[in-house]
């Protein structure tokens, strides 16, 4: 028992290592995107792009995803496997429907003659929101994997510390959104 | 419809007359190797023993193999630089082309870097590291085999490029706009970025593990004050990782974005900042070279303390220095590029920490040399190379303040007063460090100790070719000979003859380091090693050697500093065994490394069916293996105290 909580507390501190560093990897996006993001070359620029009303609705969306995931995670511990289930469920519906707004504003751009090879303000933003988007694509692909393992082996100690780490993920994934919904969208809204 | 190939095409095989020679070695040397795999029938062995093994201490063998071959081929291309620059003048442009010659010097800094500096410290690491603090394995074996094959794939990326296409021509950090498509249209480049990308990976992965490592699974008693030197270094190494290695991520990321989406991150046209990448680069290059060079400080001081029968001088001040670099050394990146143009203010803040940073390095000498002071000094090979270490690497920092000088950079930016600078550090410093530890730890890897006489005809053979190879390129960078010439002006040819001369000794060297292997092989019998030959001082020399698999029968209980040497104070603790739970092989991370080889290959080639696959099968392969729930079994304590006994414990 002694040997399984020193695992436990080694995972979770190498996975919010790993954290540390992805937040790295943001950051470099994030300096790029400040560096870049008035080298617009007459195309696009963030004022012209952003769309406020629905922006916040994929905000909303996401934030709600980070709250069910909670819930996942607290139903897990309980140990009621329906309820986990379900909450996942929710909590992997609402991340698609995040990715999918974001991929349709994508759409909507490159259609207007906005696309990531445009210009260097574009690069960026594609870029960056992308990356977060494959963050939260893989966290979906993750979160599916977790739902088999739950469904057919039913909870554990071993599947809910797994569910507890990719929620960890699913919130900083969160805490990324919220510095793109500053500081690209509200900053360019202003 | 696209090509199944991409853009691969016949004349990707085609190569110029001397190009054809390394195309054909390459080619053969991959066939001979499984040749005589299959002759021998070793196949079989080589799965089961090697290739599948999660255990550190052969995953650090490995590091240690992939490490000497490509030190070979980056040594070959060091020697080509010399020659072509010892004999080309205008009018006589030497043996190679100029395409071919910036492809060499390229491939030759990409390669010593990533694919010798790293793997040799990885491999150290990979052994020592567990051992120093008392653990049977890193945190994640798993990971552990998953990052060592994923460098492989990227050397094989690199390697693979002298056989189908060329590589990168730019200069190992593939600045822009020459890097971008518009300049650079081939797949060199692109080469280049996927070799990294994967190879970064790895490193990330490692550096997280190790952390975790050091962080979490120290034998109980052994407090952070109490670690080793060498721990210490480590962990300032790998923390430097995981926070300057996703930097290389997305760097590496956007040029690729550049050259195959046609994005306009830093091309010269639609607003890209070529001066982005260089800043970007550099955030990650600074803190890799004390990546390289902390762990080569921490060898320096475990070796220096046993060979002078002395503990070390000053254990506080040499953890302070150690963190103090790890921070530092982010904030020193623009000393690269002081010609940018940031202004006054920029370049003086860069420059004085830059000064600041030679402090903390500066107080490590001294330790080191009150360690020695008084001691009872054995000349030793690793004290040779600490003493060869100690000599050169003032010389070279010395070159380093005097760059930090943001005037005098601006004349000595580029030249050859540059590359002799960093060579110093880095073969000096690093390479030299890691030559210690690896005769040091030679006989706990193996049983059996290094042959010291041809050990020695090695050390000086290197200090001499690298006095000679580097000494004139001061000279050379103060008379006005940039780096990366493929063609010299006539009164630069005496001072480039001495530096070729000084690879010729430097390859002698190299032959005294293969030959002291193979009289070390045959003489194993007469220098059997034992538990602990030097005498030392930590916990890796409580154990036999070749260490056994599962490290420590008994897990050991720490009361000190030189853990090790107490214990050989007092009296033997009683020992009694336990279960002990060992990882079992796992194949995923060769499989896992050779969808990723597929990937970047693929992606290079523009084959993206074949990158498409390559991506989904590493994550199939990490999916699978979450469903693995036996990946461990149980060596008994009966077996355990069975073992033991044959080690005549």
């Amino acid at each position: 028992m002694e040997n399984n909580l020193a695992i436990k507390d080694k995972n979770m501190f190498g996975f919010w290592v790993y954290l540390m560093s992805d937040c790295v990897l943001f950051a470099g996006l994030f300096a790029t995107y400040a560096v870049l993001y008035t080298s617009t070359y007459g195309n696009a620029s963030i004022q012209t792009i952003v769309d406020l009303p629905f922006v916040l609705t994929e905000t909303i969306i996401l934030l709600t995803s980070s709250f069910t995931v909670g819930l996942a995670v607290l139903a897990a511990e309980r140990g009621k496997k329906t309820l986990t289930l379900a909450a996942l469920t929710l909590t992997l519906a609402l991340g698609l429907a995040f990715l999918g707004m974001e991929l349709s504003e994508f759409a909507r751009l490159a259609a207007a003659g906005s696309g990531p090879s445009q210009s260097a303000f574009l690069s960026i933003f594609f870029t960056l929101l992308g990356t977060h988007g494959l963050h939260v694509f893989l966290g979906s692909v993750w979160m599916l994997v977790l739902m088999a393992h739950v469904f057919y082996k039913g909870l554990s100690e071993g599947s809910t510390r797994k569910l507890l780490l990719m929620s960890l993920f699913w919130h900083f994934l969160d805490i990324i959104w919220i510095f793109i919904f500053t500081f690209v969208y509200m900053f360019g809204a202003l | 419809m696209t090509n199944l190939f991409g853009i691969l095409t016949l004349s990707a095989f085609v190569h110029g007359p001397i190009e054809t020679i390394p195309q054909v070695v390459v080619v053969l040397a991959g066939l001979g190797t499984a040749g005589l795999l299959l002759y021998y029938k070793k196949v079989g062995w080589l799965y089961k023993n090697w290739l599948t093994s999660l255990d550190h201490k052969k995953i650090a063998v490995m590091y240690f193999i992939l490490s000497f071959v490509m030190l070979l081929r980056g040594g070959v291309d060091a020697a080509m630089m010399r020659v072509q620059q010892a004999t080309s003048l205008p009018g006589s442009p030497g043996y190679l082309t100029p395409d071919h010659y910036g492809q060499i010097f390229t491939a030759h800094g990409v390669i010593m870097i990533f694919f010798v500096a790293m793997p040799f410290m990885f491999a150290i690491l990979n052994y020592i590291v567990p051992l120093q603090i008392g653990a049977r394995d890193v945190a994640y074996p798993f990971l552990n085999s998953v990052s060592f094959w994923l460098t492989v794939a990227g050397a094989m990326l690199v390697n693979i490029s002298l056989v189908i296409g060329d590589f990168a021509a730019t200069g190992w950090l593939a600045y822009p706009p020459l890097s971008e498509l518009q300049y650079s249209p081939g797949v060199g480049v692109d080469y280049s970025i996927w070799a990294l990308q994967i190879a970064g990976v790895g490193t990330l992965i490692a550096g997280i593990n190790f952390l975790v490592t050091i962080i979490k699974m120290r034998a109980p008693g052994m407090t952070l004050m109490r670690m080793p030197i060498f721990i210490w270094t480590s962990l300032g190494s790998m923390m430097l990782v995981i926070f300057a290695f996703p930097i290389l991520t997305v760097t590496l990321a956007l040029l690729a974005l550049d050259r195959t989406l046609g994005m306009h991150f830093f091309t010269t046209d639609l607003g890209g900042n070529v001066m982005m990448y260089v800043n970007l680069i550099w955030a990650w290059g600074h803190p890799e070279v004390y990546i390289l060079i902390l762990p080569a400080f921490g060898i320096f001081s475990e070796i220096v303390p046993v060979f002078s029968q002395k503990r070390l001088f000053g254990y506080t001040s040499m953890v302070v220095a150690t963190m103090s670099i790890v921070v530092l050394s982010f904030l020193v990146w623009v000393h690269h590029f002081f010609t940018m143009g940031a202004g006054a203010d920029v370049n003086a803040f860069f420059g004085i920490m830059t000064m600041v940073i030679a402090i903390p390095t500066g107080a490590k000498v001294f330790n080191w040399l009150f360690t020695m002071f008084r001691g009872r000094i054995l000349f030793t090979t690793p004290m040779l190379w600490f003493i060869g270490f100690l000599s050169t690497f003032i010389i070279g920092g010395m070159s380093g303040v005097l760059m930090s000088i943001p005037g005098a950079d601006f004349e000595l930016h580029n030249s050859l007063f540059l590359v002799a600078h960093f060579h110093n550090m880095i073969i000096g410093g690093v390479l030299f460090g890691f030559f210690a530890g690896f005769t040091y730890w030679f006989p706990k890897v193996f049983g059996f100790t290094l042959n010291e006489r041809i050990g020695k005809w090695a050390f000086w053979s290197w200090i001499v070719g690298f006095l000679l190879a580097f000494m004139p390129l001061y000279i050379l960078g103060f008379m006005g000979a940039t780096r990366r010439l493929d063609v010299i002006d006539p009164s630069w040819q005496p001072l480039f003859i001495v530096a070729a001369v000084g690879v010729c000794v430097i390859f002698l060297a190299l032959f005294f380091q293969v030959l002291q292997l193979i009289v070390s092989i045959r003489q194993r019998r007469q220098h059997v090693a034992g538990g602990d030959p030097w005498n030392g001082r930590t916990l890796e020399w409580s154990t036999p050697s070749p260490v056994p698999f599962y490290n420590f029968a008994v897990i050991p209980t720490v009361d000190g500093r030189d853990a090790w040497w107490q214990m050989k104070q007092g009296n033997p603790p009683e020992r009694r065994y336990e279960d002990i739970e060992i990882p079992k092989n796992s194949f995923l991370g060769c499989v896992i490394a050779a969808c990723a080889f597929a990937l970047g290959f693929g992606i290079v080639w523009h084959m993206w069916w074949l990158a498409a696959m390559g991506a989904v099968a590493i994550v199939m392969c990490l999916v699978a293996r979450s469903f693995n729930e036996h990946t461990e079994y149980t060596l008994t304590a009966a077996e355990v105290a069975k073992l033991e006994s044959s080690y005549g414990k």
